[in-house]
Protein backbone atom coordinates (compact mmCIF):
# COMPACT_ATOMS: atom_id res chain seq x y z
CA UNK A 1 0.00 0.00 0.00
CA UNK A 2 1.29 3.41 -0.93
CA UNK A 3 2.77 5.61 1.77
CA UNK A 4 2.33 9.35 1.50
CA UNK A 5 5.76 10.73 2.25
CA UNK A 6 8.26 13.40 1.34
CA UNK A 7 10.35 12.94 -1.79
CA UNK A 8 13.52 13.20 0.31
CA UNK A 9 12.40 10.24 2.43
CA UNK A 10 11.19 8.20 -0.53
CA UNK A 11 14.50 8.56 -2.37
CA UNK A 12 16.56 7.95 0.78
CA UNK A 13 14.58 4.86 1.69
CA UNK A 14 14.13 3.20 -1.69
CA UNK A 15 17.03 4.14 -3.98
CA UNK A 16 20.51 3.04 -2.95
CA UNK A 17 23.84 3.51 -4.70
CA UNK A 18 24.16 0.98 -7.50
CA UNK A 19 20.40 0.59 -7.95
CA UNK A 20 18.73 0.01 -11.31
CA UNK A 21 16.33 2.91 -11.69
CA UNK A 22 13.88 3.98 -14.39
CA UNK A 23 12.60 7.56 -14.38
CA UNK A 24 9.95 7.54 -17.10
CA UNK A 25 7.67 10.05 -18.81
CA UNK A 26 7.71 10.37 -22.61
CA UNK A 27 8.40 14.10 -23.07
CA UNK A 28 5.45 14.71 -20.70
CA UNK A 29 5.34 14.33 -16.90
CA UNK A 30 9.10 13.84 -16.65
CA UNK A 31 9.95 13.34 -12.96
CA UNK A 32 12.52 16.12 -12.68
CA UNK A 33 11.97 16.64 -8.96
CA UNK A 34 13.02 13.05 -8.26
CA UNK A 35 16.06 13.40 -10.54
CA UNK A 36 17.12 16.50 -8.63
CA UNK A 37 16.67 14.73 -5.31
CA UNK A 38 18.89 11.85 -6.47
CA UNK A 39 21.52 14.47 -7.36
CA UNK A 40 21.15 16.21 -3.97
CA UNK A 41 21.51 12.91 -2.14
CA UNK A 42 24.60 12.22 -4.29
CA UNK A 43 23.60 8.79 -5.48
CA UNK A 44 26.37 7.00 -7.38
CA UNK A 45 26.79 4.08 -9.78
CA UNK A 46 23.13 3.99 -10.73
CA UNK A 47 21.96 2.15 -13.80
CA UNK A 48 19.62 4.69 -15.35
CA UNK A 49 16.92 3.42 -17.68
CA UNK A 50 14.84 5.75 -19.80
CA UNK A 51 13.63 5.78 -23.40
CA UNK A 52 14.51 9.45 -23.87
CA UNK A 53 17.30 10.46 -21.46
CA UNK A 54 16.43 14.14 -22.00
CA UNK A 55 17.58 16.98 -19.73
CA UNK A 56 16.83 14.99 -16.59
CA UNK A 57 19.48 12.35 -17.28
CA UNK A 58 21.83 14.95 -18.77
CA UNK A 59 21.80 16.55 -15.31
CA UNK A 60 22.23 13.26 -13.46
CA UNK A 61 24.95 11.98 -15.80
CA UNK A 62 26.83 15.27 -15.58
CA UNK A 63 26.70 15.12 -11.78
CA UNK A 64 28.20 11.62 -11.79
CA UNK A 65 25.14 9.69 -10.58
CA UNK A 66 25.23 7.04 -13.31
CA UNK A 67 27.66 4.36 -14.37
CA UNK A 68 25.34 2.81 -16.94
CA UNK A 69 22.62 4.14 -19.22
CA UNK A 70 19.92 2.12 -20.97
CA UNK A 71 18.10 4.23 -23.57
CA UNK A 72 16.70 4.61 -27.06
CA UNK A 73 16.98 8.33 -27.95
CA UNK A 74 19.28 10.83 -26.28
CA UNK A 75 18.63 14.40 -27.34
CA UNK A 76 17.22 17.70 -26.15
CA UNK A 77 13.87 17.60 -28.01
CA UNK A 78 13.52 20.40 -30.55
CA UNK A 79 16.83 21.92 -29.44
CA UNK A 80 19.72 19.60 -30.21
CA UNK A 81 22.30 17.57 -28.37
CA UNK A 82 22.57 16.59 -24.73
CA UNK A 83 26.05 17.88 -23.99
CA UNK A 84 26.65 16.08 -20.68
CA UNK A 85 25.42 12.80 -22.18
CA UNK A 86 27.77 13.30 -25.13
CA UNK A 87 30.70 14.30 -22.94
CA UNK A 88 30.25 11.19 -20.79
CA UNK A 89 30.11 8.88 -23.81
CA UNK A 90 32.86 10.58 -25.79
CA UNK A 91 35.33 11.34 -22.96
CA UNK A 92 34.08 9.58 -19.80
CA UNK A 93 33.45 12.83 -17.88
CA UNK A 94 32.83 13.01 -14.98
CA UNK A 95 32.81 9.23 -14.73
CA UNK A 96 32.79 6.56 -17.44
CA UNK A 97 29.32 5.77 -18.69
CA UNK A 98 28.53 2.38 -20.14
CA UNK A 99 25.66 2.52 -22.60
CA UNK A 100 23.07 -0.03 -23.68
CA UNK A 101 21.19 1.24 -26.67
CA UNK A 102 17.86 0.09 -28.08
CA UNK A 103 15.03 1.44 -30.23
CA UNK A 104 11.84 2.95 -28.82
CA UNK A 105 9.70 0.03 -29.95
CA UNK A 106 12.13 -2.33 -28.22
CA UNK A 107 12.26 -0.40 -24.94
CA UNK A 108 8.46 -0.23 -24.85
CA UNK A 109 8.25 -3.95 -25.49
CA UNK A 110 10.85 -4.68 -22.79
CA UNK A 111 8.86 -2.75 -20.20
CA UNK A 112 5.72 -4.60 -21.27
CA UNK A 113 7.51 -7.92 -20.83
CA UNK A 114 8.71 -6.78 -17.42
CA UNK A 115 5.21 -5.79 -16.38
CA UNK A 116 3.88 -9.08 -17.76
CA UNK A 117 6.23 -11.27 -15.76
CA UNK A 118 7.84 -12.60 -18.93
CA UNK A 119 11.61 -13.05 -19.33
CA UNK A 120 11.81 -11.39 -22.73
CA UNK A 121 9.96 -9.35 -25.29
CA UNK A 122 9.37 -10.40 -28.87
CA UNK A 123 8.98 -7.96 -31.72
CA UNK A 124 9.73 -7.46 -35.39
CA UNK A 125 12.59 -5.06 -34.98
CA UNK A 126 16.02 -3.84 -36.07
CA UNK A 127 15.70 -5.33 -39.56
CA UNK A 128 18.99 -4.46 -41.25
CA UNK A 129 20.15 -2.24 -38.38
CA UNK A 130 23.70 -2.28 -36.97
CA UNK A 131 22.46 -1.96 -33.38
CA UNK A 132 22.33 -5.73 -32.70
CA UNK A 133 26.05 -5.93 -33.58
CA UNK A 134 26.87 -3.66 -30.65
CA UNK A 135 24.21 -4.66 -28.14
CA UNK A 136 24.27 -8.35 -27.31
CA UNK A 137 20.92 -8.06 -25.54
CA UNK A 138 19.29 -7.81 -28.95
CA UNK A 139 18.91 -11.39 -30.10
CA UNK A 140 16.71 -13.27 -32.52
CA UNK A 141 14.14 -15.98 -32.02
CA UNK A 142 12.33 -18.13 -34.54
CA UNK A 143 8.57 -18.25 -34.38
CA UNK A 144 7.55 -21.89 -33.72
CA UNK A 145 4.41 -21.46 -35.81
CA UNK A 146 5.52 -19.55 -38.89
CA UNK A 147 9.30 -19.83 -38.87
CA UNK A 148 9.67 -16.07 -39.02
CA UNK A 149 12.83 -14.80 -37.37
CA UNK A 150 11.91 -12.12 -34.86
CA UNK A 151 13.78 -9.99 -32.33
CA UNK A 152 13.97 -11.04 -28.68
CA UNK A 153 15.22 -8.70 -25.96
CA UNK A 154 15.23 -9.18 -22.20
CA UNK A 155 12.50 -7.79 -19.98
CA UNK A 156 13.22 -4.66 -17.97
CA UNK A 157 12.58 -5.01 -14.24
CA UNK A 158 13.97 -1.93 -12.47
CA UNK A 159 14.65 -1.95 -8.74
CA UNK A 160 12.69 1.29 -8.64
CA UNK A 161 10.57 3.12 -11.21
CA UNK A 162 9.87 6.80 -10.61
CA UNK A 163 7.11 8.68 -12.43
CA UNK A 164 5.31 11.98 -12.08
CA UNK A 165 1.50 12.13 -12.34
CA UNK A 166 -1.30 14.66 -12.07
CA UNK A 167 -3.16 13.38 -9.02
CA UNK A 168 -3.23 10.90 -6.21
CA UNK A 169 -5.90 10.35 -3.62
CA UNK A 170 -5.16 9.80 0.06
CA UNK A 171 -4.95 6.03 -0.44
CA UNK A 172 -2.24 6.53 -3.03
CA UNK A 173 -4.29 5.70 -6.11
CA UNK A 174 -2.67 7.61 -8.97
CA UNK A 175 -4.28 9.19 -12.06
CA UNK A 176 -2.22 9.90 -15.19
CA UNK A 177 -3.64 11.53 -18.30
CA UNK A 178 -2.55 13.15 -21.55
CA UNK A 179 0.43 11.50 -23.18
CA UNK A 180 0.81 8.50 -20.87
CA UNK A 181 3.95 7.14 -22.51
CA UNK A 182 5.30 3.97 -20.97
CA UNK A 183 4.69 4.88 -17.32
CA UNK A 184 2.16 2.16 -16.50
CA UNK A 185 4.41 -0.56 -17.92
CA UNK A 186 7.52 0.88 -16.26
CA UNK A 187 5.74 1.05 -12.91
CA UNK A 188 4.32 -2.47 -13.09
CA UNK A 189 7.72 -3.85 -14.19
CA UNK A 190 9.50 -2.46 -11.12
CA UNK A 191 10.04 -3.89 -7.64
CA UNK A 192 9.25 -0.49 -6.05
CA UNK A 193 7.43 2.54 -7.40
CA UNK A 194 7.73 6.19 -6.41
CA UNK A 195 5.14 8.60 -7.79
CA UNK A 196 5.40 12.37 -7.43
CA UNK A 197 2.12 14.20 -8.04
CA UNK A 198 0.85 17.69 -8.74
CA UNK A 199 -1.87 17.39 -6.15
CA UNK A 200 -3.33 15.10 -3.52
CA UNK A 201 -7.11 15.00 -3.70
CA UNK A 202 -9.95 13.45 -1.75
CA UNK A 203 -11.29 11.72 -4.86
CA UNK A 204 -9.62 11.09 -8.22
CA UNK A 205 -12.94 11.32 -10.09
CA UNK A 206 -11.26 9.30 -12.82
CA UNK A 207 -13.22 8.37 -15.96
CA UNK A 208 -13.94 4.64 -16.19
CA UNK A 209 -11.12 3.74 -18.59
CA UNK A 210 -8.60 6.23 -17.27
CA UNK A 211 -4.98 5.29 -16.65
CA UNK A 212 -4.99 4.70 -12.90
CA UNK A 213 -2.30 2.97 -10.88
CA UNK A 214 -3.97 1.48 -7.80
CA UNK A 215 -2.32 2.49 -4.53
CA UNK A 216 -1.43 -1.10 -3.78
CA UNK A 217 1.10 -1.24 -6.64
CA UNK A 218 2.72 2.05 -5.57
CA UNK A 219 5.35 2.24 -2.81
CA UNK A 220 5.46 5.98 -2.12
CA UNK A 221 3.40 8.96 -3.24
CA UNK A 222 5.06 12.35 -2.82
CA UNK A 223 3.30 15.68 -3.24
CA UNK A 224 5.60 17.81 -5.44
CA UNK A 225 3.71 20.57 -7.29
CA UNK A 226 5.49 21.55 -10.48
CA UNK A 227 7.60 18.40 -10.15
CA UNK A 228 7.83 17.88 -13.90
CA UNK A 229 9.36 21.29 -14.68
CA UNK A 230 10.78 22.04 -17.27
CA UNK A 231 8.69 19.31 -18.85
CA UNK A 232 4.93 19.76 -18.53
CA UNK A 233 1.91 18.38 -16.71
CA UNK A 234 -1.16 18.22 -18.93
CA UNK A 235 -3.93 20.28 -17.35
CA UNK A 236 -1.50 22.08 -15.02
CA UNK A 237 1.32 23.86 -16.86
CA UNK A 238 3.04 23.94 -20.21
CA UNK A 239 6.49 22.77 -21.21
CA UNK A 240 9.08 25.43 -20.43
CA UNK A 241 10.57 25.60 -23.92
CA UNK A 242 12.74 28.58 -23.07
CA UNK A 243 14.38 26.59 -20.28
CA UNK A 244 15.03 23.68 -22.65
CA UNK A 245 16.71 26.10 -25.07
CA UNK A 246 18.67 27.77 -22.27
CA UNK A 247 19.88 24.35 -21.15
CA UNK A 248 21.85 24.05 -24.38
CA UNK A 249 24.05 26.96 -23.28
CA UNK A 250 24.14 26.06 -19.59
CA UNK A 251 25.22 22.50 -20.25
CA UNK A 252 27.62 23.05 -23.15
CA UNK A 253 30.70 23.58 -20.96
CA UNK A 254 31.52 21.63 -17.79
CA UNK A 255 32.18 24.77 -15.75
CA UNK A 256 28.89 26.51 -16.53
CA UNK A 257 27.04 23.26 -15.99
CA UNK A 258 28.61 22.67 -12.57
CA UNK A 259 28.04 26.26 -11.49
CA UNK A 260 24.37 26.01 -12.48
CA UNK A 261 23.89 22.66 -10.73
CA UNK A 262 25.56 23.93 -7.59
CA UNK A 263 23.45 27.05 -7.49
CA UNK A 264 20.07 25.64 -8.42
CA UNK A 265 20.14 22.00 -7.27
CA UNK A 266 22.79 21.38 -4.63
CA UNK A 267 22.25 24.72 -2.88
CA UNK A 268 18.47 24.39 -2.84
CA UNK A 269 16.73 22.32 -0.18
CA UNK A 270 13.93 20.97 -2.31
CA UNK A 271 12.07 21.33 -5.58
CA UNK A 272 9.97 24.28 -4.42
CA UNK A 273 13.16 26.17 -3.66
CA UNK A 274 14.62 25.17 -7.05
CA UNK A 275 11.54 26.55 -8.79
CA UNK A 276 11.95 29.87 -7.00
CA UNK A 277 15.64 29.85 -7.77
CA UNK A 278 15.25 29.48 -11.54
CA UNK A 279 12.48 32.08 -11.61
CA UNK A 280 14.67 34.59 -9.86
CA UNK A 281 17.90 33.93 -11.65
CA UNK A 282 17.28 33.21 -15.26
CA UNK A 283 13.94 34.65 -16.29
CA UNK A 284 12.86 31.25 -17.56
CA UNK A 285 9.21 30.81 -16.92
CA UNK A 286 8.69 28.00 -14.51
CA UNK A 287 5.76 26.44 -12.74
CA UNK A 288 2.61 28.31 -13.76
CA UNK B 1 1.59 36.99 -61.99
CA UNK B 2 5.25 36.78 -60.94
CA UNK B 3 6.28 33.64 -59.12
CA UNK B 4 6.73 34.17 -55.39
CA UNK B 5 10.22 34.16 -53.89
CA UNK B 6 11.04 31.22 -51.64
CA UNK B 7 14.01 29.63 -49.90
CA UNK B 8 15.54 26.17 -50.54
CA UNK B 9 14.25 25.07 -47.15
CA UNK B 10 10.74 26.16 -48.07
CA UNK B 11 10.60 24.29 -51.36
CA UNK B 12 12.01 21.20 -49.61
CA UNK B 13 9.17 21.25 -47.07
CA UNK B 14 6.56 22.00 -49.72
CA UNK B 15 7.82 19.30 -52.09
CA UNK B 16 7.72 16.82 -49.20
CA UNK B 17 4.21 17.88 -48.19
CA UNK B 18 2.98 17.24 -51.74
CA UNK B 19 3.95 13.57 -51.45
CA UNK B 20 1.22 12.97 -48.85
CA UNK B 21 -2.24 12.27 -50.19
CA UNK B 22 -5.46 13.04 -48.39
CA UNK B 23 -6.35 10.22 -46.02
CA UNK B 24 -2.80 8.83 -45.89
CA UNK B 25 -1.85 7.48 -42.47
CA UNK B 26 1.54 9.01 -41.75
CA UNK B 27 3.89 8.18 -38.86
CA UNK B 28 5.71 11.47 -38.38
CA UNK B 29 9.20 12.17 -37.11
CA UNK B 30 9.87 15.45 -35.35
CA UNK B 31 11.39 18.45 -37.15
CA UNK B 32 11.32 18.59 -40.96
CA UNK B 33 8.94 15.62 -41.41
CA UNK B 34 6.51 17.14 -38.93
CA UNK B 35 6.58 20.50 -40.72
CA UNK B 36 5.92 18.86 -44.09
CA UNK B 37 3.17 16.58 -42.80
CA UNK B 38 1.36 19.45 -41.11
CA UNK B 39 1.70 21.59 -44.21
CA UNK B 40 0.04 18.82 -46.22
CA UNK B 41 -2.78 18.75 -43.66
CA UNK B 42 -3.21 22.52 -43.87
CA UNK B 43 -3.25 22.58 -47.68
CA UNK B 44 -4.24 19.76 -50.03
CA UNK B 45 -4.68 16.89 -47.57
CA UNK B 46 -6.95 17.98 -44.70
CA UNK B 47 -7.69 14.39 -43.73
CA UNK B 48 -4.12 13.10 -43.63
CA UNK B 49 -3.78 11.14 -40.37
CA UNK B 50 -0.72 12.17 -38.38
CA UNK B 51 0.64 9.68 -35.86
CA UNK B 52 3.43 10.71 -33.51
CA UNK B 53 5.38 8.11 -31.53
CA UNK B 54 4.26 9.73 -28.27
CA UNK B 55 0.97 7.91 -28.89
CA UNK B 56 -1.10 10.66 -30.50
CA UNK B 57 -3.22 9.41 -33.40
CA UNK B 58 -4.84 11.95 -35.72
CA UNK B 59 -3.04 14.94 -34.21
CA UNK B 60 -4.02 18.31 -35.70
CA UNK B 61 -1.67 20.82 -34.06
CA UNK B 62 -2.11 24.51 -34.84
CA UNK B 63 1.61 25.05 -34.30
CA UNK B 64 4.52 22.69 -34.90
CA UNK B 65 5.45 20.69 -31.83
CA UNK B 66 8.89 21.37 -30.39
CA UNK B 67 9.02 17.91 -28.87
CA UNK B 68 7.36 14.76 -30.12
CA UNK B 69 5.12 14.78 -27.06
CA UNK B 70 3.91 18.36 -26.85
CA UNK B 71 0.56 18.81 -25.13
CA UNK B 72 -1.06 20.25 -28.24
CA UNK B 73 -0.61 16.92 -30.04
CA UNK B 74 -2.61 15.20 -27.32
CA UNK B 75 -5.26 17.93 -27.17
CA UNK B 76 -5.93 17.81 -30.92
CA UNK B 77 -5.63 14.04 -31.45
CA UNK B 78 -8.48 11.67 -32.23
CA UNK B 79 -7.09 9.44 -29.51
CA UNK B 80 -3.97 9.14 -27.36
CA UNK B 81 -2.59 5.67 -26.68
CA UNK B 82 0.44 4.43 -24.76
CA UNK B 83 3.87 4.19 -26.35
CA UNK B 84 3.86 0.36 -26.34
CA UNK B 85 0.50 0.44 -28.08
CA UNK B 86 1.55 2.93 -30.77
CA UNK B 87 4.54 0.79 -31.75
CA UNK B 88 2.88 -2.59 -31.44
CA UNK B 89 -0.74 -2.25 -32.62
CA UNK B 90 -0.41 0.71 -34.96
CA UNK B 91 3.09 0.55 -36.47
CA UNK B 92 4.05 -3.14 -36.23
CA UNK B 93 0.41 -3.99 -36.83
CA UNK B 94 0.74 -2.62 -40.35
CA UNK B 95 -1.59 0.38 -40.09
CA UNK B 96 0.89 3.03 -41.25
CA UNK B 97 0.95 4.03 -44.94
CA UNK B 98 3.95 6.35 -44.87
CA UNK B 99 6.78 6.65 -42.38
CA UNK B 100 8.21 10.14 -42.63
CA UNK B 101 11.78 10.39 -41.33
CA UNK B 102 14.75 12.70 -41.11
CA UNK B 103 18.38 11.56 -40.85
CA UNK B 104 21.92 12.70 -40.22
CA UNK B 105 23.36 10.51 -42.98
CA UNK B 106 21.85 8.52 -45.82
CA UNK B 107 23.36 6.16 -48.39
CA UNK B 108 22.26 5.30 -51.90
CA UNK B 109 19.99 2.48 -50.73
CA UNK B 110 18.14 4.67 -48.28
CA UNK B 111 19.83 3.25 -45.18
CA UNK B 112 20.07 5.98 -42.55
CA UNK B 113 22.33 6.87 -39.65
CA UNK B 114 21.24 8.76 -36.55
CA UNK B 115 23.67 7.12 -34.10
CA UNK B 116 27.36 8.07 -34.43
CA UNK B 117 29.60 10.00 -36.84
CA UNK B 118 33.30 9.26 -37.02
CA UNK B 119 35.47 7.20 -34.68
CA UNK B 120 33.99 3.91 -33.54
CA UNK B 121 30.69 3.05 -31.90
CA UNK B 122 32.38 2.85 -28.49
CA UNK B 123 34.47 5.97 -29.02
CA UNK B 124 32.60 8.10 -31.53
CA UNK B 125 33.80 11.46 -32.76
CA UNK B 126 30.23 12.70 -32.57
CA UNK B 127 27.52 10.99 -30.65
CA UNK B 128 24.04 11.55 -32.16
CA UNK B 129 20.73 10.95 -30.33
CA UNK B 130 20.31 7.37 -31.56
CA UNK B 131 17.51 5.27 -32.97
CA UNK B 132 14.30 6.47 -31.36
CA UNK B 133 11.46 4.98 -33.34
CA UNK B 134 13.25 4.97 -36.69
CA UNK B 135 14.45 1.35 -37.11
CA UNK B 136 10.91 0.03 -36.87
CA UNK B 137 9.25 2.94 -38.70
CA UNK B 138 11.71 2.43 -41.56
CA UNK B 139 10.81 -1.23 -41.92
CA UNK B 140 7.17 -1.49 -40.81
CA UNK B 141 5.56 1.42 -42.66
CA UNK B 142 4.18 0.50 -46.08
CA UNK B 143 6.42 3.18 -47.60
CA UNK B 144 9.08 5.52 -46.26
CA UNK B 145 9.84 9.12 -47.22
CA UNK B 146 13.00 10.80 -45.96
CA UNK B 147 13.59 14.52 -45.85
CA UNK B 148 17.00 16.11 -45.32
CA UNK B 149 19.18 18.88 -46.67
CA UNK B 150 21.62 17.96 -49.40
CA UNK B 151 25.35 17.89 -48.60
CA UNK B 152 28.24 15.50 -49.12
CA UNK B 153 28.41 15.04 -45.36
CA UNK B 154 24.80 13.85 -45.29
CA UNK B 155 24.55 11.92 -48.58
CA UNK B 156 27.45 9.52 -48.17
CA UNK B 157 28.97 6.55 -50.01
CA UNK B 158 29.20 4.58 -46.77
CA UNK B 159 27.37 5.21 -43.52
CA UNK B 160 29.33 5.36 -40.27
CA UNK B 161 26.51 3.33 -38.70
CA UNK B 162 23.30 1.83 -40.07
CA UNK B 163 20.65 2.81 -37.55
CA UNK B 164 17.63 2.10 -39.74
CA UNK B 165 17.71 0.07 -42.88
CA UNK B 166 16.66 0.91 -46.39
CA UNK B 167 15.01 -1.24 -48.97
CA UNK B 168 17.95 -3.16 -50.29
CA UNK B 169 21.23 -4.52 -48.99
CA UNK B 170 22.73 -1.98 -46.71
CA UNK B 171 26.17 -0.54 -47.27
CA UNK B 172 27.76 -3.16 -45.01
CA UNK B 173 26.54 -5.85 -47.38
CA UNK B 174 24.07 -7.08 -44.81
CA UNK B 175 21.89 -9.26 -46.98
CA UNK B 176 19.41 -9.76 -44.15
CA UNK B 177 18.23 -6.21 -44.73
CA UNK B 178 14.76 -6.23 -46.10
CA UNK B 179 11.54 -4.48 -45.30
CA UNK B 180 7.94 -5.48 -45.24
CA UNK B 181 6.68 -2.53 -47.23
CA UNK B 182 8.03 -0.69 -50.23
CA UNK B 183 10.85 0.83 -48.22
CA UNK B 184 12.42 4.27 -48.71
CA UNK B 185 10.84 5.19 -52.01
CA UNK B 186 11.60 8.90 -51.91
CA UNK B 187 14.15 11.31 -50.50
CA UNK B 188 13.24 14.98 -50.62
CA UNK B 189 16.08 17.48 -50.22
CA UNK B 190 16.51 21.20 -50.66
CA UNK B 191 17.90 20.55 -54.18
CA UNK B 192 15.55 17.96 -55.58
CA UNK B 193 13.93 14.57 -55.25
CA UNK B 194 15.72 11.25 -55.47
CA UNK B 195 13.66 8.12 -55.73
CA UNK B 196 14.28 4.42 -55.44
CA UNK B 197 14.84 2.75 -58.83
CA UNK B 198 12.37 -0.10 -59.29
CA UNK B 199 15.01 -2.52 -60.56
CA UNK B 200 18.15 -1.76 -58.57
CA UNK B 201 16.59 0.00 -55.55
CA UNK B 202 19.33 2.59 -55.81
CA UNK B 203 18.23 6.16 -55.21
CA UNK B 204 18.38 8.11 -58.47
CA UNK B 205 17.70 11.77 -59.17
CA UNK B 206 14.20 12.15 -60.59
CA UNK B 207 13.50 15.85 -60.07
CA UNK B 208 15.34 19.08 -59.37
CA UNK B 209 13.83 22.14 -57.78
CA UNK B 210 13.51 25.20 -60.05
CA UNK B 211 16.89 26.79 -60.83
CA UNK B 212 18.88 23.77 -59.58
CA UNK B 213 21.01 21.80 -62.05
CA UNK B 214 21.66 18.08 -62.02
CA UNK B 215 25.37 18.93 -61.72
CA UNK B 216 24.71 20.83 -58.50
CA UNK B 217 22.90 17.85 -57.03
CA UNK B 218 25.68 15.47 -58.09
CA UNK B 219 28.26 17.77 -56.53
CA UNK B 220 26.36 17.77 -53.22
CA UNK B 221 26.04 13.96 -53.16
CA UNK B 222 28.80 11.82 -51.70
CA UNK B 223 28.17 8.85 -53.95
CA UNK B 224 28.13 8.85 -57.75
CA UNK B 225 24.52 9.87 -58.15
CA UNK B 226 22.65 8.28 -61.02
CA UNK B 227 20.35 10.53 -62.97
CA UNK B 228 16.96 9.31 -64.20
CA UNK B 229 16.48 9.35 -68.00
CA UNK B 230 14.00 12.14 -67.55
CA UNK B 231 14.48 14.63 -64.71
CA UNK B 232 11.41 16.64 -63.78
CA UNK B 233 11.47 20.15 -62.46
CA UNK B 234 9.56 20.49 -59.20
CA UNK B 235 6.66 22.89 -59.71
CA UNK B 236 7.47 26.13 -57.89
CA UNK B 237 5.64 26.71 -54.62
CA UNK B 238 2.29 28.35 -55.06
CA UNK B 239 1.40 31.51 -53.18
CA UNK B 240 -1.10 29.48 -51.15
CA UNK B 241 1.51 26.86 -50.17
CA UNK B 242 4.01 29.50 -49.16
CA UNK B 243 1.44 31.44 -47.17
CA UNK B 244 0.34 28.32 -45.31
CA UNK B 245 3.94 27.34 -44.52
CA UNK B 246 4.95 30.83 -43.39
CA UNK B 247 1.84 31.22 -41.25
CA UNK B 248 2.57 27.85 -39.66
CA UNK B 249 6.14 28.91 -38.85
CA UNK B 250 5.01 32.31 -37.55
CA UNK B 251 2.43 30.71 -35.25
CA UNK B 252 5.03 28.19 -34.11
CA UNK B 253 7.65 30.83 -33.37
CA UNK B 254 5.14 32.89 -31.40
CA UNK B 255 3.94 29.86 -29.45
CA UNK B 256 7.39 28.59 -28.55
CA UNK B 257 8.71 31.96 -27.52
CA UNK B 258 10.97 32.41 -30.51
CA UNK B 259 12.09 28.81 -30.69
CA UNK B 260 13.64 27.73 -33.94
CA UNK B 261 11.28 24.83 -34.38
CA UNK B 262 12.06 23.31 -37.71
CA UNK B 263 12.13 24.35 -41.29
Amino acid sequence: MAVLTSLQEAVADLIQDGAVVALEGFTHLIPFAAGHELIRQRRRKLTLIRMTPDLIYDQMIGMGCASRLVFSWGGNPGVGSLHRFRDAIQTGWPVPLEIEEHSHADMAARYQAGASGLPFAVMRGYVGSDLPKYNKKIQSITCPFTGEVLTATPAINPDVTVIHAQKADRKGNVLIYGIIGVQKEAALAAKKVIVTVEEIVDSLDAPVNACVLPGWVVSCVCHVPGGAHPSYAHGYYKRDNSFCKAWDGISRERETFLAWMNQHILATADFAEYLRSVDADSKVSSHA
Amino acid sequence: MPEPEYSPAEIMTIAAARRLRNGTVCFVGIGLPSAAANLARLTHAPDVVLIYESGTIGAKPDVLPLSIGDGELAETADTVVSVPEIFRYWLQGGRVDVGFLGAAQIDKFGNINTTVIGGTYDAPRTRLPGAGGAPEIATAAKEVAIILKHSKRAFVEELDFVTSSGYFENSNGNSAARVHGRGPTTVISDLGIIASDAATRELVLTAVHPGVTTEQVKAATGWTLRIAPHVDITPAPTAAELAALRDLHARTTAAHGGAASSE
